[in-house]
């Protein structure tokens, strides 16, 4: 029976950068439509405040898991039987992030204080200078920190996208493990990989946290 | 397109959903008690403990928040039956819930122990209380109406991370979900329905969470006012 070896490392490394490149897909995907689903959020107009609250809830209340399942049997029910599996791995993804994404950077913008958006107003700028000029600069300052630390939640997650048959870490590791079993060690060395990808994400994002004093202003 | 939606076909399975539905509340249930239970223990002793435990806490902390959930499951129900103990999958998936959920509370209950401030602690000292008196009078109920808010959101999102436990056969509402489809061949109505239902129950548990608030934080259901 054959044993753990280089080969398997080297599996698991390449499967890794599927992994590291599903994590960036669903972070500049989600964090796009993350972005429209936050202004619209807290938009003037009613109705896109109202689908912009039900598209979060609706992402926030069902397991990504499910979420997966769903777009990828209907992707193929809308009649692309043939697209891969990445393809479905990162709508998933992308959805589910921007859920996510949306609430967090809502919170950020809203907490930019109230006197700014009445100076913005009283300046006479356009709604859209007030918020590109004054309000977004200073909550992507806020905005950093929650962001990066869900950086890690994105990448732990992109391990769900096994689910729809997508080989990256957590599945290779299965793979692996189904032909050699052995189970800890192959599970313990996909672990120390995937911790080694979010460990200084979390680190960094602690900085960040610590450097704005975002919590004691 | 000529698909025909038919979610008549899967009326015959209610029992099997509704068998789902329980379990997932059950594993739910007892990992969120028992979760909290060892998140706070672990959030005490990184405030307070020794040397060695303080590291031991925080080794047990980052391993656990920087690796996925589906690893972990994988860890615990595999790697525990090579050791060759054997486990349900059931106990696994609730192992492997508490474990997780333990660290993500330990840090939220330890932002709340830090926000606990020091004169009340002076306070208790002078007032001759003992340590478990200080902590579970002085500190903890503080700490942790502080952070309610963001325990309760976690435990949303522990239950709906229990669907992850499916993939280890762990008969709760997903894995029931996975049975289902096969057996139908219905897999987007199958998934939608668990979808609505993961939905219904992520409010339920909210309305609980939020009713176990009111009934426990009496100072603020009295003053109406955060602390």
């Amino acid at each position: 029976m054959p044993t753990f070896s280089l080969v398997h490392l080297e599996f698991l490394l390449v499967a890794a950068q599927w992994t590291i490149g599903l994590s960036i897909a669903a972070f500049v995907g989600g964090g796009l439509v993350g972005f429209v689903v936050a202004l619209a959020r807290i938009s003037d107009l009613r109705l896109l405040r109202i689908a912009a609250m039900i598209y979060i809830q609706l992402v926030q209340g069902t397991p990504l898991l499910i979420l997966l399942f769903v777009i990828y049997f209907g992707i193929s029910l809308l009649g692309f039987n043939n697209l891969p599996a990445l393809f479905a791995a990162c709508a998933g993804l992308i959805v589910y992030s921007s859920g996510f994404l949306a609430e967090i950077w809502r919170g950020c913008i809203e907490s930019v204080p109230k006197t700014q958006w009445q100076a913005a107003e009283c300046l006479a700028l356009t709604p859209w200078q007030r918020m590109v000029k004054v309000i977004l600069p200073q909550a992507a300052r806020i905005a950093t920190a929650p962001t990066v630390g869900f950086l890690v939640q994105i990448v732990k997650n992109t391990s769900l996208a096994s689910v729809v048959g997508f080989v990256e870490l957590a599945q290779a590791g299965k793979l692996i493990n189904n032909s050699i079993y052995e189970p800890f060690t192959v599970f313990m060395i996909v672990a120390l990989i995937y911790f080694a990808i979010c460990f200084p994400l979390s680190t960094w994002s602690r900085r960040l946290e610590r450097k704005l004093n975002v919590g004691r202003r | 397109m000529t698909y025909h939606f038919d979610f008549a076909a899967l009326l015959p399975y209610w029992r099997e959903f509704a068998r789902g539905i329980w379990l997932t509340v059950q594993l739910s249930a007892v990992s969120t008690v028992l979760g909290f239970v060892l998140g706070t223990l672990c959030a005490i002793g990184r405030a307070d403990g020794s040397r060695g435990v303080k590291w031991l806490v925080a080794i047990y902390v980052e391993a656990i928040r920087n690796t996925p959930l589906l690893v972990q499951v994988f860890i615990i129900y595999f790697g525990i039956a090579t050791l060759g103990v054997h486990v349900s999958a059931n106990m696994a998936a609730v192992i492997a819930l508490v474990v997780n959920v333990g660290a993500y509370t330990c840090e939220i209950v330890r932002a709340g122990i830090e926000s606990v401030h020091k004169s009340q602690i002076e306070a208790a000292d002078c007032l001759g209380l003992s340590r478990f008196q200080t902590y579970w009078h002085v500190v903890l109920r503080p700490a942790i109406e502080r952070v309610y808010p963001a325990i309760t959101s976690q435990y949303v999102l522990l239950m709906l991370a229990s669907s992850i436990t499916s993939q280890i056969s762990a008969e709760e509402l997903t894995a029931v979900a996975n049975r289902i489809q096969s057996d139908t061949f219905r897999a987007f109505e199958t998934y939608i329905v668990t979808g609505v239902l993961y939905l219904l129950l992520s409010f339920v548990v909210r309305v609980c969470l939020w009713l176990f608030g009111l009934a426990v934080f009496v100072r603020r259901r009295k003053l109406g006012t955060a602390i």
